[in-house]
């Protein structure tokens, strides 16, 4: 069963007439890791920013099709049906995001992690530092600023504040991890500590990851979803995909003959 | 919460359009009375506060020989402004007197208020604060975007913008007491005229400017230079045939909101123009702009000379307003 | 010849910032001559009516106070509007119109207050003072906070609703945090620029030579007394207009300065 299962999805943007993701089907299972890949404007940020209906900050957007959610408690809805408030916030509770550069905020490296908590309404002062305290540890960050804490994040470096907004994420127990190129920005040595906290990730969470670096959908993903102009043109497990694709355009993205 | 933080930002950000509108409506209605009176004729009529009387069998206006004593008022005024109480109460009978004559239908005198000298003198002001301010503005410009290396540059850019930041009245005591006695010197004529209050204003919007022309030549983007210094171009050439051309919009769009600023600028004209309701037969001599005479009548004025009074003040905003709309949604949106 | 003119030119630039340069100097000097040559800290001592400036500084800064306290949240909230809910068209209308009033000739805005909080209330008073120095604040206030959080980047936004966290919550937690420099820079140097304005209070809160908290009644004004006492025959008022006009700029440098050092620090 997945975790979330996309069905006869399209999507289109506001003051556009194409729809920019064309009918897909697609399956994110749980836990494993699914990356996205494709050639830039191929829609694959598209489709991932709908998962959680990060969307809907801007109005005007066309969703068609069904994205259904199986939560913990095995109970299914479509996310495309969400439209209250207090709704769309339990949901990102549940998906949570990493974007493509680092997002610490204006606050303290504990208040950053601190923060989805609380306004989740954990209140109780000890529980707030042992779960901080556990995240930060899950994101392998934790021997690097443990004396820090109410330092404020922007001191850390480019790779610390991509696995200190993993912490953030990570810290409010979610069910889904939606990465967004999460290590474009970053340099080698970064990326692969981040790869690695991925993969070690994916024993509590279902991941869908964006990447427009193929050596990293086919070292770290379980499943791969090829997408050119819109459409999902192929999804299978990620040695296939790389190995012995069926579609021709994968096989010529993956051998770098366009993109 | 959402909800209500969402309104309480929303009806702020309508506040200002309240605002705007209501300043519109306020000074339309206040000016009402002299629209009704003087219409159009405002903006031509060269005299204020003056007595005439109305002659019925003929019906052309003869004036009444006030001119002087109006005049001398005026400037009695000035002098005493604390102690113009006495006047106040004067002004204010005859104001009543005339009302009341004119509901009886046999009126023989009544005062009549006409725009044309303030308007004149604040375009005049503007124009030569403008001729005065813009070459040097420029220069300076040229010299903080393109010359002066980085942290000198940053140093000028900073003093130029605390010049900016002094208070306008400062200006108009050093213009006074200090520039406008050197230029009288030099050009002969009054102290406080014309010339000085638009010499002083061109200091006034000079950092306004420079500051506001050299964000528009920033704007050049780099390569371009570059690609013609890398073809022989003097620093010059490059100014004039490549920043000059790519931020020219964005320059004009600067002058003409400096242009805006100095229309509207009260106090440092106020000390230096003179303030006196004659129009001005030569460039050094006093005159009034349309700030200057809100500031120093508003206080002892009431009835059809507040209204008047309003008057100008719509026909400065307005002028302001299109002013400025013109600079900044055709010149400045257009450069960016 | 192109080198020449080229050299010309160039001259001709540096000559005019050295023009500029000398202004402020010479204004500067006049100031600190002129001034420092009144000042004595009796000053601070003794109201107008006692030839002192106590009761016209406060005074000044409880209108700059007060017109803050009135237009600072406004603008504020009016700038996140525009820059975080306004959609389309009614926050570009607002964008502009707040522009267009930045520039408007702040004589017309007193003439405005006169006529809607003066008249209305027979007769000139701290609090109408204190309104007009609000308006013209209020978009100061919009304009930097608007831009300000414009330089906020979207995902900044995008992780605080990926977290769960609702839209006034990003708002206030996270993207005014992360502009607060910026905002506050704006909010010292719009301070400044009210706290030295003359023509929006001369016939709003004119001045008064005796100490008051009354903001009912016409209320001490550094600004107008400056004008009045400058223009006034004898030499003794026009020091002290020279002493007033000293403190002035002091303050108002100093605060624009400040607002300038803490942008500067940050970064």
């Amino acid at each position: 069963m997945p975790v979330l299962n996309i069905k006869k999805f399209s999507f289109t943007y506001p003051g556009v007439d194409h729809p920019s993701l064309k009918n897909i089907n697609l399956p994110i299972k749980k836990n494993k890791i699914t990356a996205l890949i494709g050639p830039s404007g191929c829609g694959k940020s598209t489709l991932l920013r709908s998962m959680n209906r990060i969307h809907d900050l801007y109005p005007g957007n066309k969703y068609e099709g069904k994205i259904e959610f199986t939560d913990e408690n095995k109970q299914i809805s479509d996310i495309l049906d969400i439209k209250k408030e207090n709704e769309f916030i339990e949901l990102r509770q549940k998906i949570g995001m990493i974007f493509q550069k680092p997002t610490p905020f204006p606050m303290s490296i504990f208040d950053n992690v601190a923060y989805g908590l609380k306004i989740a309404g954990v209140k109780n002062k000890t529980e707030l530092a042992d779960r901080v305290e556990v995240a930060l540890k899950g994101s392998a960050l934790w021997k690097e600023v443990h004396d820090r804490l109410n330092k404020s994040a922007m001191g850390l470096s480019g790779g610390q504040q991509q696995r200190l907004c993993i912490a953030r994420a990570v810290a409010v127990k979610p069910e889904v991890l939606l990465f967004d190129e999460p290590t474009s920005a970053l340099d080698p040595i970064s990326t692969g500590a981040i790869e690695e906290l991925i993969v070690e990730l994916k024993k509590d969470v279902s991941i869908a990851i964006v990447t427009h670096n193929m050596q990293q959908a086919s070292r770290i993903s379980d499943y791969t979803a090829f997408m050119y102009l819109g459409d999902l043109v192929e999804y299978d497990k990620t040695e296939n995909i790389f190995l012995n694709p069926k579609e021709k355009k994968t096989e010529d993205y993956i051998t770098g003959r366009f993109g | 919460m959402e909800k209500i933080f969402q309104k309480l930002s929303l009806s702020s950000a309508s506040l200002v359009f309240v605002l705007l509108i209501g300043i519109f409506i306020t000074l339309y209605t206040a000016a009402k009375p002299a629209i009704d009176e003087f219409g159009f004729d405002f903006v031509t009529n060269p005299d204020w506060n003056k007595e005439v009387s109305l002659n019925p069998t003929s019906l052309t206006d003869t004036v009444v020989d006030m001119e002087e004593d109006s005049l001398d008022g005026e400037i009695i005024d000035e002098d005493d402004m604390e102690i113009a109480d006495e006047d106040d109460d004067a002004i204010l009978d005859e104001d009543e007197d005339d009302m009341m004559l004119d509901d009886e239908d046999d009126a023989v005198t009544k005062t009549i208020y006409g725009g044309l000298v303030p308007i004149i003198g604040t375009l005049l002001t503007t124009l030569i604060a403008l001729a005065f301010a813009l070459p040097i503005a420029m220069g300076i410009a040229v010299f903080l975007a393109e010359i002066a290396p980085k942290n000198i540059a940053n140093v000028v850019g900073i003093a130029i913008e605390l010049l900016a930041a002094i208070p306008s009245i400062i200006f108009g005591m050093w213009g006074l007491y200090y520039f406008a006695p050197i230029i009288s010197d030099l050009f002969g004529g009054y102290q406080v005229s014309l010339l000085t209050a638009g010499l002083v204003l061109g200091v006034m919007v000079l950092p306004f400017m420079a500051a506001i022309t050299r964000d528009s030549m920033n704007t050049t983007p780099n390569v371009l230079k570059e690609s013609a210094y890398a073809l022989g171009a003097t620093k010059f050439e490059v100014i004039k045939d490549i920043i000059f051309p790519f931020s020219k919009v964005g320059i004009i769009g600067s002058i003409i909101l400096a242009l805006g600023r100095a229309l509207g600028e009260t106090m440092a004209v106020a000390f230096l123009i003179g303030s006196i309701f004659v129009l001005p037969q030569k460039i050094t001599d006093p005159t009034i702009s349309i700030p200057v005479a809100m500031a120093n009548n508003f206080g002892e004025a009431s009835g059809l000379g507040e209204s008047a009074l309003f008057y100008l003040a719509l026909i400065l905003f307005i002028i302001s307003f299109a002013i400025i709309s013109i600079a900044k949604f055709y010149f400045l949106k257009k450069a960016n | 010849m192109r080198l020449l003119i080229n050299k010309i030119f160039l001259s001709l630039s540096v000559l005019s910032a050295l023009i500029g340069l000398a202004f402020l100097a010479w204004i500067l000097i006049t100031l600190f001559i002129k001034g420092l040559g009144s000042f004595h800290f009796g000053l601070f001592l003794n109201d107008l009516i006692d030839g002192g400036l106590r009761n016209l500084i406060i005074g000044q800064f409880i209108l700059a106070g007060l017109a803050s306290i009135i237009g600072i949240p406004l603008g504020m909230a009016a700038g996140i509007y525009i820059q975080e809910y306004g959609q389309g068209r009614y926050a570009n209308i607002i964008r502009d119109l707040s522009d267009i009033m930045m520039s408007a000739p702040s004589i017309v805005i007193g003439a405005f207050v006169y006529a809607v909080v003066v008249v209305p209330t027979g007769g000139t008073s701290g609090f109408a003072g204190a309104i007009a120095l609000a308006i013209m604040m209020i978009p100061v206030v919009i304009n930097t906070t608007d831009n300000m959080l414009s330089l906020v980047p979207r995902e900044l936004r995008e992780a605080g609703i990926a977290l769960g966290a609702s839209k006034y919550k990003v708002i206030i937690d996270i993207v005014i945090k992360a502009a607060k420099v910026g905002i506050m820079t704006g909010i010292l140097l719009a301070f400044a620029r009210i706290i030295g304005e003359t023509a929006p209070l001369l016939f709003t809160s004119e001045t008064s030579n005796y100490f008051s908290l009354n903001l009912t009644e016409s209320f001490p004004s550094l600004t107008v007394s400056i004008y009045d006492l400058a223009n006034e025959p004898e030499e003794a008022s026009r020091d002290l207009a020279w002493a007033a006009s000293f403190i002035l700029t002091v303050l108002v440098l100093i605060i624009n300065l400040s607002g300038r050092f803490i942008t500067r620090n940050k970064k």
